[in-house]
């Protein structure tokens, strides 16, 4: 069924900067926050995104959802390009997001059904057939129609993030950003979303930006993943590959990091070289190799 | 069992809102011995962080009420004793490294006068003084236990001059100010990236493990556990439902609900996670 490769969406040579201004308010400079990524996300497929805060991440949804503009590059979906059109209701009906905190992205004084009305009302949705539709939406997510009367805080983290992607999914869109939508809950309840979210995308054929710090969840639902670090894409490819043999000393420094249950993920942990006794930062780590690189001395145990 | 430092038995806590009566933790057990590393791991309302609470006095009585137990501190009892014999172990022999380094720190003021301020306080309620410029000496030589590279400069900062990394570090200085033998951690490096919470993870196990500290690490990563305790208890609802030496409890979790718990990690390997885990809908 995921045979077509046509890409859905195509990023190339994205970049976004932001001026900084000094005290007196005059720019002082600027800071690159994406620079230059290029990456693409095959119809119906899950692209995870990884990297740590700073990494520019979040700054990449921002530019792909149109609520930043970008200071270079091309976004394409489904091969025409959208750098113009982003932010218009044209661009929201086939891309649409689901944001990190359940509990501050639902508007605590609408019901449920109230707030999964908004994009049916912005997209003109035939009146009579909304409360038909809003129940199909809550039945997709799994939630009983009678959540459409309830409000936010009668419901737990897990039912929150649910009516989150029922309202994401409401104008059908081709693209779902999945701005780290698991971080705020528990793993059990993590297990349950993330299981809805890939069945969901077989039955709608969707295709998703998965953004997130937990690269075990990541290798669980991604098909294809980038490293950002940085604003750069520092490594790609298949999941499995990247997982398996990291070949960029940042992808590897991440994946030994990672707070493991079992010997089978211990020994794919590469090895990191400490540091002082200790484990390095990235910058250290990437600044050894670095002068290792340089000055071609023997590595050292 | 042999003798424990901690020693917590059927403790039960009830929190009573506009007249209802809600009980939190249901006779809960729970032992560290001197330098031992004893995790307590659950889901969020599992009663773990209402647990720390009860053992480091933070409660707030009310809403919360101990309806019974004990909790048995170095051989004495914490709930019976005087306020002032309990101030005089509670954040002194036994002192807390806690969770959120952006709001655990005030903005206000440099690293240096809150640190010297906690251990002027910590000097007072243990009948002890020190001048300034020996309390000085002190924070910058804990400063330097937590592998600050720049004690000084750091202790000349101001909060927001520092990384999370740096501010969890400070955070854990400061619980080693007065030289406790028991460290409570409540969710150590949670809000920090994985890079990081890998050097905070490890500098608290090499600091436990020099110092012959015994810690008791509160979390809800079964990854922080495996890699930090030799022996875990599980919460779920209030109650322990499992303990077991770590490495055995990841074997071979006995109750469903822990290894349900465990299937629900999503792992490194990409083996699917299964799911059928009773906890919310």
């Amino acid at each position: 069924m995921n045979a077509r490769q046509s890409p859905l969406l195509e990023i190339v040579d994205l970049a976004k900067t932001f001026p900084v201004y000094n005290a007196f308010g005059s720019r002082a400079g600027e800071v690159t926050a994406v620079d230059h990524v290029s990456f693409s996300i095959r119809r119906g497929g899950v692209y995870g995104l990884a990297g740590e805060s700073g990494s520019g991440k979040s700054t990449i949804a921002r530019l792909i959802m149109g609520l930043l503009t970008p200071t270079g590059g091309d976004i394409l979906l489904a091969g025409s390009n959208i750098t113009g059109t982003l932010g218009t209701r044209a661009h929201s009906r086939q891309v649409q997001m689901v944001f990190q905190n359940p509990g501050s992205s639902l508007n605590p004084r609408r019901t449920i059904g109230q707030s999964i009305a908004v994009p049916l009302e912005a997209h003109n949705h035939p009146r009579a057939d909304r409360r038909r539709r809003i129940s199909e939406l809550l039945d997709m997510v799994q939630l009983p129609a009678s959540f459409a009367e309830r409000y936010p805080h009668e419901l737990s983290g897990g039912q929150k993030q649910r009516v989150a992607i029922a309202r994401a999914l409401a104008v059908a869109p081709q693209l779902v950003v999945l701005d780290e939508p698991t971080s705020a809950l528990d793993v059990s309840v993590q297990a349950k979303v993330i299981d809805l979210l890939t069945s969901l995308g077989r039955q709608l054929d969707l295709t998703y930006l998965f953004i997130s710090h937990d690269l075990s969840l990541m290798r669980n639902f991604a098909d294809e993943v980038g490293v950002l670090y940085r604003g750069r894409i520092v490594e790609s490819g298949p999941t499995a590959k990247v997982f398996e043999h990291p070949e960029h000393d940042y992808t590897r420094l991440l994946i030994a990091s990672v707070p493991v249950i079992s010997a089978e993920e211990e020994a794919l942990r590469p090895e990191i070289p400490l540091i002082d006794g200790e484990i390095p930062t990235a910058e250290k780590l990437l600044a050894l190799r670095e002068s290792q690189r340089t000055t071609e001395v023997p590595k050292r145990t | 069992m042999s003798e424990a430092l901690l020693s917590v038995r059927d403790l039960s806590v009830e929190f009573t809102t506009y007249g209802r009566t809600q009980p939190v933790l249901r006779g809960v057990n729970l032992d560290v011995p001197a330098r031992s590393h004893v995790a307590l791991v659950g889901e969020s309302g599992s009663g773990k962080t209402v647990t720390m609470k009860s053992i480091m006095g933070l409660l707030h009585m009310p809403p919360a009420s101990i309806s019974s137990g004990t909790i048995v501190y170095d051989g004495r009892d914490l709930l019976t004793m005087s306020r002032r014999e309990r101030l005089k172990l509670t954040g002194t022999d036994m002192s807390m490294v806690f969770q959120d380094p952006m709001s655990s720190l005030n903005p206000v003021f440099t690293i240096a006068d809150q640190m010297s301020t906690i251990l002027k306080y910590a000097d007072k309620r243990l009948g002890r003084s020190r001048s300034g410029r020996e309390r000085m000496q002190r924070v910058l030589e804990v400063l330097a236990q937590v592998r600050m590279r720049e004690p000084e400069r750091v202790a000349r900062s101001y909060p927001i001059m520092l990384s999370g990394g740096m501010r969890q570090r400070v955070l854990i200085a400061m619980a080693l100010l007065s030289e406790p033998r028991l460290l409570i951690a409540d969710e150590p490096g949670t809000a920090l990236d994985v890079t990081t919470q890998a050097q905070i993870l490890k500098l608290l196990k090499d600091l436990v493990e020099e110092r012959g500290l015994a810690l008791l690490m509160i979390t809800h990563n079964l990854g922080v556990v495996r890699e930090t305790s030799d022996y875990v208890y599980v919460m779920h609802k209030g109650v322990v439902v499992e303990e077991a030496p770590t490495a055995d409890l990841f074997a071979a979790p006995k109750v469903d609900y822990t290894r349900s718990l465990i299937d629900a990690v999503p792992r490194l390997t990409g083996a699917r996670p299964t799911l059928s885990v009773e906890a919310a809908p």
